[in-house]
């Protein structure tokens, strides 16, 4: 078989339409190789969902990543003085030195605050990477065998969702709880705890895209070319499949850090008392609230706003990523 | 040159699909054909007629569970003839996009959307030719030139949605070709594209089988594209040949009812304005089985009790040669359509009989006619 072709028919026609394009000049279509990605991302700097999200997101990475720097006292020392009576209910407000005050042990709120927000977003991190990553792992095994079909896919793919099902029987948080109880109290249980509750979200989104993509006429087409079916799965389905899982892993990051602080507030956090996270910050303020409600404030603010920045963020993406919505 | 052994040759193909607590539908029933080298040969018939599952089925990609296919499809290879229908499926996948090649109706959908185009010819040099790296792009860039896309090294680095409707088809047509395979199918290649587009693209085709003596087995339900395209025309209706004959008979002398009707549901230029078109009545499910009759019977102005008594053979038509039909009662047909029958005599004369038809289709079949009478005077 010769590699090169003959100049024939076709080369003389092709040379034509060469010559004929050159003299019309250069005339393109769209930027060069703008994958979907990159149009995604111009359709969301128009977008002003996205652009708050973004913008809330950052500025949480940026205090996150630079914390030790822009903490101006350490989260952990007690400033004792005329002015702190924690026995009395007698609580510091916001000052000069202390921008929001300092908590029920003399310990400078803002600079807590800060750290905790390194906390956050350690377990918000971390948790969707497992959840990610275990989920997409099973959700990918599960979606390429029941793809390729086949007695042993069609079992494989039986098998690893009906233990799906039975994680998704669970409740989330008792899920979590579960875990936390089985493997003691610390701030890698929480994240673990967090992480396998998100799972099964992952594996079916997965497994549910990928299925989809099975049956695309483009699978056809490379089966009618003779690629094999292992290079279909890999190479053709699983890139289209992902998609809505990374959008999920977004919106994840929220529920995470949402999880990850309901866990702490119910105690099954570090249980260091002088470890700065919002959760436990939060239940800590708590036997305070009538007398500093400003204590709970912070914390809460502080989860509500980097959960809404992901959400908002996440959302912004799904929508850019619509091929329904797309023009 | 039909007088060596044909390359493929279909014999008695029928596809049964079966599901749980229903009916088995019987989608291909018995189709018989051959295809030769240098030589497009039509599958035409109605949405539901069995066309589209006949290329699967050679093709092999008919899913495994509930399909039943029979017959034999015998495929003429430098080492021997296979029987695509028996092969192992590791077989077949290795003669796909080497041996045989498909196109389908919708280019878009059938090129991934995230890979660059580039990438995914490459993937069929690879795999067939063992092409990596920078041979293998210079080679999806010439195969990209050849099916006349300009500015291939561009081209390739884009993803399918860059391109236009035409440029897709070119490079799934560039992928088709890519390992020169002896057999091509076209799945209604020109259904989604513009007619000026459509036009273009038939061209290629027929160039690409003129020059590299591929077989072409052109599957659609456009007459337009039957006419410009297509040496040899198989009608089928429901899973079942009803009429084959070489193109110029077909269109000169129409001889089973449905293809009359097809026919007939084509506005006409030269038609006197306000003549009402003549449809075909009902629809596909209509039909009765084979075993019972003339599927085509409740659907027929002319069928007689003898339509009715068992499946009909197919016979040679009046003309003789390679028209053959499959119809008890041609002689009703004929004589109940005086039109018809007058259209047909005055078109008696030779190829022009088949740019009769054309006229009356659309620009792309105009502009296809001219393609098709070079050929003959080739021939």
């Amino acid at each position: 078989m010769p590699t090169t072709p003959s100049p024939g028919l076709l080369g003389r026609k092709a040379a034509k339409a060469d010559r004929l394009a050159e003299l019309m000049g250069e005339r393109t279509d769209g930027g060069h190789g703008a994958g979907i990605w990159r149009e995604a991302l111009s359709r969301m700097r128009r977008s002003p969902m996205a652009i708050t999200g973004a913008a809330i997101v950052v500025v949480f990475l940026l205090i996150a990543l630079f914390a030790p720097v822009i903490a101006p006292h350490s989260p952990v020392e007690q400033t004792w003085g005329d002015e702190v009576f924690p026995n009395r209910n007698v609580f510091v407000g916001p000052r000069a030195e202390n921008w929001f005050g300092l908590d029920n042990l003399g310990r400078d709120q803002f600079s807590r605050m800060v750290i905790g927000a390194q906390q956050t977003l350690l377990v918000g991190v971390v948790a969707t990477l497992v959840g990610f990553g275990v989920g997409a792992l099973l959700g990918g095994t599960a979606g390429a065998a029941a793809v390729l079909g086949g007695r042993w896919g069609r079992q494989l793919d039986n098998a690893v969702m009906r233990f799906i099902d039975m994680m998704l029987a669970l409740p989330t948080l008792l899920l979590a709880v579960t875990v936390a109880a089985l493997i003691g109290p610390s701030l890698l249980t929480v994240m673990l705890a967090v992480g396998v509750a998100q799972v099964p979200i992952f594996a079916r989104l997965l497994r549910g895209a990928m299925i989809s993509q099975g049956g695309r006429d483009y699978v056809l087409a490379a089966r009618a070319l003779g690629v094999s079916e292992r290079r279909i799965a890999l190479t053709h389905i699983l890139p289209n499949s992902m998609g809505p899982v990374i959008v999920q892993a977004t919106l994840t990051l929220a529920t995470a850090i949402i999880d990850a602080a309901a866990l702490s507030y119910l105690g099954l956090g570090n249980p260091d008392p002088s470890f700065p996270e919002w959760g436990t910050m939060l239940a800590d303020a708590q036997r305070f609230l009538s007398s500093a409600p400003s204590l709970a404030v912070y914390p809460a603010l502080g989860i509500i706003v980097t959960a809404l920045g992901f959400t908002l963020l996440g959302e912004a993406m799904r929508e850019a990523l619509d091929p329904k919505l797309r023009k | 040159m039909s007088s060596s052994t044909p390359l493929l040759s279909v014999d008695e193909l029928s596809v049964v699909f079966r599901r749980r607590g229903a009916e088995a539908t019987r989608a291909v029933d018995g189709v018989s054909f051959t295809l030769e080298e240098g030589r497009v040969t039509g599958l035409v018939g109605e949405s539901g007629c069995g066309k589209s599952v006949t290329s699967l089925a050679l093709m092999g990609l008919l899913p495994e569970r509930g399909v039943t296919v029979g017959g034999s499809a015998v495929l003429r290879l430098p080492d021997g003839d296979v029987d695509l229908l028996s092969l192992p499926r590791r077989r077949m996948r290795d003669l796909r996009g080497s041996q045989m090649a498909m196109i389908f109706q919708d280019p878009l959908s059938s090129l991934n959307p995230v890979v660059p185009i580039g990438r995914q010819v490459t993937e069929i040099l690879r795999r067939h030719r063992g092409l990596g790296g920078e041979r293998a792009r210079r080679e999806a860039a010439d195969l990209l030139y050849r099916v006349g896309i300009p500015d291939p090294t561009r081209r390739l680095r884009e993803y399918p949605h860059q391109l236009s409707g035409g440029m897709r088809q070119r490079a799934l047509i560039a992928m088709a070709v890519a390992c020169r395979p002896r057999l091509m199918i076209a799945d209604e290649p020109t259904t989604a594209l513009d007619v000026t587009i459509q036009a273009q693209i038939l061209e290629l085709l027929r160039d690409l089988v003129t020059e590299e003596g591929t077989a072409l087995l052109m599957i659609t339900h456009d007459l337009g594209v039957v006419a410009g395209l297509c040496d040899d025309i198989n009608v089928l209706y429901a899973g079942r040949a009803v009429e084959r004959a070489p193109r110029s008979e077909l269109f000169s002398d129409p001889t089973h009812p449905y293809t009359i009707g097809l026919l007939g549901s084509i506005p006409r230029l030269d038609a006197p304005r306000g003549d009402p078109l003549t449809p075909v009545r009902g629809s596909v499910n209509d039909n009765i089985a084979w075993s019972d009759g003339c599927a085509f019977a409740p659907r027929c102005d002319h069928y007689a009790m003898d339509c009715l008594q068992g499946p009909p053979e197919l016979v040679g038509a009046a003309g003789g040669g390679a028209h053959v039909h499959r119809c008890v009662n041609p002689g009703g047909a004929a004589r109940a359509e005086p039109e018809e029958a007058a259209g047909a005599a005055g078109a008696d004369t030779g190829p022009e009989g088949a740019s009769d038809a054309e006229t009356g289709a659309d620009d792309g079949a105009e502009h296809t006619a001219a393609v098709g009478e070079d050929e003959e005077g080739r021939a």
